[in-house]
C-alpha cells in the first residue's frame, strides 16, 4: 500500500513530490509539521509550512525561506495533493494530509486531543494510511484533566505568599499553554519569565494569543517575585539561574511528570501533568476513529502501540525515525 | 484516604528533611483519629499486616489488563505498585483519576487485617476501584508491607514530635510502650492526659556511636581498645518477664532472632553485636555472609537457627535491675559487664574482649595482622566516657580495616531504583580466568559521584553489545576499581567467590581489560 510514501529513518519521503516530511538533515523540499526542533531543522532548502511554524522556525534558524500553507488550502507537489490539518499539539502545528493514486495518507508530527488555549483543535481526517506519534505509548500515561493541574498550581502559589513557584515549561509551546491557562482561570498578576522564553512569548502574542502581563526575570530583586509565578526551560529549574529566586517552589509541567521517580530525578517537588502530546487513550481513541486500514508509528514508545494495534486487529508497523527527542518535549 | 496518600506524594517529592517533617507534624495535627495513629505506625514500620505478595499484585493486574502492556510498562515505570496504581483499569461510567472519598485509611487497615492472604487480592481490587492514582499507589505500598518514601522512623516521629512541640527523645521513650494508632500517644501530644509511662515495658534506649577514627593515633592510657565485630549491632532489652531485641534503628528484631530473646530471662539492658557462629570457624563467629541468611526474615525455620545459629558478643551494660549504669564512666560499665556475662547461658552469650596493646603502634600492628572474618576493624573508647546517645565527639572512635581492592572488569550493567531508575547504575563485574575468560565476581552499585554516575551510564548505553530484559551487556573494555571489605567462598556464584559491600573505589580509563586481577588472584583475599 502507499509505495509512493518511503519511511527512512531521517524522515519519510514523498517519492511523486520529490519532498521530504520533517526531515532530520538537510533536503532540497521540506513539508514541517510543526516548530519544535526535533521536527524543524534548519538548512533545508525549500519549506512547506503553516505561516506559524515558518515565523517559529524563522525564529530559530533566522530563515524563513519557505512557502506558507493555510490550514485546509491544497498544495500540490508533483501530483500529489498536500494538506494542512491542525494537530492540535503548539501553535501552527498541523497533520500533513497527502493524496495520491486514490490514496489517502496522514503524518501527524505530534498531537494531542484536548483543548488548548494557543492552538487550534486536532481534526480528525479518515484516511488509508495514518502516521502517528507515539510519545506517551503506554498505559501508564493517562494525562489528569489539565484544569486539576492548574489548580494545584495556584494553591501551591496561594499557600507560600512569600516563596514563588518555578514552573519549568519548554519554551515552545508549553510555556505560553501554561500561561494561557492560567488566565483563563482568573490569575492576572504578572508572571515573570526566564529569557529564553521571551522571543517566543512574544511571537505568539503577534499571532493574538493573549499572554497577560509578562516581566523579565532577570535583573529583578527577588523580593519583587515573592508569591509570583516564574517560568523557565527545564533546564533551567535546577541551574544556577534559579538561584537567586525567593524560595521557589520547583514545578515543572509534562507528561512525564506522570511517573513519580521522572519527576524526583529532575528534583520536582510539584509535578504537573500537562502535556502537549496525546495520552495513551488520545492514541488508541484517535486511531480507532480515523480508521485507517494501516497506522505506522513513528516515534516514542512504538512497541507497547503496536502490540495494541495488534490485538485489536489494525494492520500497523513501528517506523525507526532517527533524531526524535526522546523524552525531551513532554 | 486521600489525606494520606497526598501525604506520601508531598514526601516523595519534598527534597528538604525540614519540608518532610513540616508536612509529617501538619498531617499528624489535621488529621482524624485513628487514621493519624495508622499513618504513624505505616511511617515508622509498625503496621503489622500480612504483606500481600507482589506475585499476587502482578496476576491481578495481568487479569485486568493486557499482560504484554503490563510488562512494558513495569519495565519503564520500575516500580511495581506505582505501575499498577497508573495502570489500573477503572469501570467505564467512573473518572479515572477521582478519589471518591468514600475509603478511609483505618477503613483500608481494617480490610487489609481481616482479609485472609487468599482473598487480598479481590478486597485489594475493589478498594482499588474508589481511589485516585496516588491513593491506589498508597494503598498498593501498604499492602505489600514497606512504604519506602524515602523517610526513617526516626523522621517520621520527629515529624510527628514537632507537630505538637515535644522532644522525639521523650517521644523515643515511651513509643515501645505503646501500639498502634497509638490513642495514648496523641492523647499525651494534645493534652488530654499524662505522658505514658514507659516503665515494666521493654523499650528501646537510643545507641551511642562512634565515629570514624581520622587522627593519626590516640593516647591508650585515655583509650581502651576493643574489636569491632561485624555483624549486627543490637540492644537487648529484659524486663525479666519479657525480652526484646533492637536493631540499631530502634527496630525490633526478635522474631527473626527468637532463640537469642528465648535464652535471655534477665532484667537488663545490654549493648552489643549479634552474629552467627560459623562450622568452619570452629564454631567462631562467622562471616556477615553467614549472618545475612538470617537477616530480614520474618519467620524463622528451625533448620535456620540449626544451620546459623545466632549469638550476641556483648559490648556494654546499660541498665542493671533497676539500676541505670548510663552516666558511670566506661570502666565501671565494663567492670559490670564482665561480672554479668558470666551468669547468661554461654551459648547465647559472650564478652566481646579488649585488645591488650602496650601502645598505639602496637595495637595498629595487631590491627594489621587481624584476618578474622568477623572483624571489621577495632573501637577505641574513652575510659571516662558516660553512654549517651547518639554520635559525641572524641568519646568513641572506629578504626575500620583497610579495604581490599581488585580491579575488574564491567560485564553487566542494569538500571537503578529510585532517583536512579533512568541511570544504569548497578554495575556487574567480572576477573580473569586461566582460559582468558571473564567470570562475575560481584556486583556493586555505590562508591561513584553524581558526575562519575552519568559518565558510567553513557558508556553503558555507548557501549552495550546485548541486551537481555533490563540487563545490559556491555563490551568488555572499562576497568573498575572495586573496594570491598573482605571476600568469602560461596557456592552460590560461579565464580565461587563472594564479595562483602563491594563498592566503586574508581573507574581506570588508563588500564586495559586484559591487565584487570584473575579469579584465582582474588582467591587469595579469601578470609
Amino acid at each position: 500500500m502507499a509505495h509512493w510514501i518511503e519511511p527512512h529513518p531521517t524522515g519519510i519521503y514523498v517519492r511523486p513530490a520529490d519532498a521530504w516530511i520533517d526531515p532530520s538533515l538537510p533536503q532540497e523540499r521540506a513539508l514541517v509539521t510543526h516548530g519544535h526542533a526535533d521536527h524543524a531543522r534548519g538548512g533545508h532548502g525549500h519549506v512547506w509550512a503553516t505561516r506559524e511554524t515558518l515565523a517559529i522556525m524563522g525564529l530559530r534558524y533566522g530563515t524563513a525561506s519557505g512557502t506558507a500553507v493555510d490550514y485546509g488550502e491544497e498544495v500540490r507537489l508533483g501530483g500529489v495533493r498536500i494538506r494542512y490539518v491542525p494537530a492540535g499539539h503548539v501553535l501552527g502545528s498541523a497533520q500533513i494530509l497527502l493524496e495520491h493514486a486514490g490514496e489517502r495518507v496522514v503524518v501527524t508530527g505530534d498531537y494531542k486531543r484536548r483543548p488548548d488555549p494557543t492552538c487550534l483543535p486536532f481534526e480528525p481526517v479518515p484516511c488509508d494510511i495514518f502516521v502517528t506519534e507515539a510519545t506517551f505509548g503506554l498505559p501508564v500515561f493517562r494525562h489528569p484533566d489539565t484544569g486539576s493541574e492548574m489548580d494545584r498550581l495556584l494553591a501551591a502559589l496561594h499557600a507560600n505568599p512569600d516563596r514563588c513557584v518555578l514552573v519549568g515549561a519548554y519554551a515552545l509551546g508549553k510555556a505560553q499553554r501554561v500561561i494561557s491557562e492560567l488566565r483563563g482561570r482568573g490569575h492576572h498578576d504578572a508572571i515573570y519569565i526566564h529569557g529564553a522564553l521571551e522571543r517566543m512569548c512574544a511571537l505568539y502574542q503577534e499571532f493574538g494569543v493573549d499572554l497577560g502581563e509578562l516581566r523579565p526575570a532577570t535583573g529583578v530583586p527577588a523580593k519583587e517575585m515573592r508569591g509570583h509565578i516564574i517560568l523557565s526551560p527545564p533546564s533551567a529549574l535546577n541551574d544556577r539561574w534559579s538561584r537567586r529566586l525567593p524560595e521557589p517552589i520547583t514545578a515543572m509541567a509534562s507528561g512525564w511528570m506522570r511517573v513519580r521517580q521522572r519527576a524526583r530525578q529532575k528534583n520536582v517537588e510539584l509535578p504537573l501533568v500537562i502535556s502537549d502530546h496525546a495520552d495513551w487513550d488520545e492514541l488508541t481513541d484517535t486511531i480507532r476513529e480515523v480508521a485507517p486500514s494501516e497506522t505506522w508509528i513513528t516515534h516514542g514508545r512504538e512497541e507497547a502501540l503496536l502490540h495494541w494495534c495488534m490485538t485489536h486487529q489494525i494492520r500497523a508497523r513501528a517506523l525507526a525515525l532517527v533524531g526524535r527527542e526522546d523524552e525531551v518535549e513532554g | 484516604m486521600r489525606q494520606f496518600s497526598q501525604l506520601l506524594d508531598g514526601l516523595v517529592y519534598t527534597r528538604s528533611r525540614n519540608g518532610k517533617l513540616d508536612l509529617i507534624a501538619a498531617y499528624m495535627r489535621d488529621a482524624p483519629d485513628p487514621d493519624r495513629g495508622w499513618a504513624l505506625a505505616a511511617l515508622t514500620g509498625n503496621l503489622d499486616l500480612k504483606a500481600v505478595k507482589s506475585s499476587a499484585i502482578g496476576e491481578m493486574i495481568r487479569a485486568r489488563t493486557d499482560p504484554v502492556l503490563y510488562e512494558m510498562s513495569r519495565d519503564y515505570v520500575g516500580d511495581l505498585a506505582e505501575t499498577v496504581a497508573l495502570l489500573w483499569p477503572k469501570s467505564e461510567d467512573q473518572p479515572a483519576e477521582v478519589d471518591d472519598g468514600s475509603l478511609n485509611l483505618s477503613a483500608v487497615i481494617d480490610r487489609l487485617h481481616g482479609v485472609s492472604r487468599a482473598a487480598a487480592p479481590q478486597a485489594l481490587a475493589q478498594m482499588m476501584d474508589h481511589l485516585d492514582s496516588s491513593g491506589r499507589f498508597a494503598l498498593l505500598k501498604l499492602a505489600t508491607g514497606g512504604l519506602r518514601v524515602g523517610i526513617s522512623a526516626r523522621l517520621a516521629k520527629t515529624g510527628f514530635a514537632q507537630g505538637f512541640g515535644l522532644d522525639v527523645d521523650d517521644v523515643e521513650q515511651v513509643w515501645h510502650a505503646l501500639s498502634p494508632p497509638y490513642e495514648a500517644l496523641f492523647d499525651w501530644a494534645e493534652g488530654r492526659s499524662g505522658r505514658p509511662d514507659p516503665e515494666g515495658t521493654p523499650y528501646f534506649r537510643p545507641f551511642m556511636l562512634a565515629h570514624p577514627l581520622e587522627a593519626d593515633s590516640v593516647d591508650l592510657t585515655d583509650y581502651a581498645a576493643e574489636w569491632k565485630w561485624d555483624g549486627i549491632r543490637i540492644q537487648i532489652v529484659g524486663t525479666g518477664t519479657e525480652t526484646r531485641l533492637y536493631s540499631r534503628a530502634g527496630d525490633d528484631i526478635s522474631g527473626s532472632f527468637p532463640e537469642i530473646a528465648a535464652a535471655f530471662a534477665g532484667h537488663a539492658v545490654l549493648d552489643g553485636e549479634l552474629l552467627v557462629k560459623g562450622e568452619f570457624q570452629g564454631g567462631e563467629a562467622a562471616s556477615f555472609n553467614a549472618l545475612q541468611q538470617r537477616l530480614g526474615r520474618k519467620a524463622v525455620t528451625t533448620r535456620m537457627m540449626e544451620d546459623y545459629p545466632a549469638f550476641v558478643r556483648l559490648y556494654d551494660l546499660l541498665i542493671d535491675g533497676e539500676e541505670d549504669l548510663r552516666a558511670l564512666p566506661w570502666h565501671q560499665r565494663r567492670a559490670r559487664l564482665e561480672g554479668f556475662v558470666p551468669t547468661l547461658d554461654p551459648h547465647r552469650f559472650d564478652l566481646s574482649q579488649l585488645i591488650e596493646a602496650s601502645d598505639f603502634e602496637a595495637l595498629a600492628d595487631i590491627r594489621a595482622g587481624a584476618r578474622d572474618a568477623a572483624i571489621e576493624g577495632v573501637m577505641l573508647k574513652r575510659r571516662d566516657s558516660p553512654y549517651v546517645p547518639g554520635r559525641k565527639a572524641a568519646l568513641w572512635y572506629k578504626w575500620k580495616r583497610d579495604p581490599l581492592t581488585a580491579d575488574c572488569v564491567m560485564m553487566y550493567a542494569q538500571r537503578g531504583h529510585g532517583k536512579r531508575s533512568s541511570f544504569y547504575s548497578d554495575y556487574t563485574f567480572g576477573c580473569w580466568t586461566p582460559d582468558g575468560e571473564l567470570l562475575p565476581v560481584g556486583k556493586a552499585y555505590s562508591g561513584f559521584t553524581d558526575e562519575e554516575l552519568k559518565w558510567l551510564d553513557r558508556f553503558v548505553r555507548q557501549n552495550t553489545v546485548n541486551r537481555f530484559g533490563p540487563v545490559r551487556e556491555v563490551e568488555k573494555t572499562l576497568v573498575l576499581e572495586v573496594a570491598f571489605d573482605s571476600i568469602h567462598d560461596s557456592k552460590r556464584h560461579k565464580s565461587g567467590l563472594a564479595m562483602r559491600f563491594p563498592r566503586i573505589a574508581r573507574i581506570r580509563k588508563d588500564k586495559p581489560a586484559h591487565e584487570a586481577d584473575t579469579v584465582e588472584g582474588l582467591k587469595k583475599l579469601v578470609s
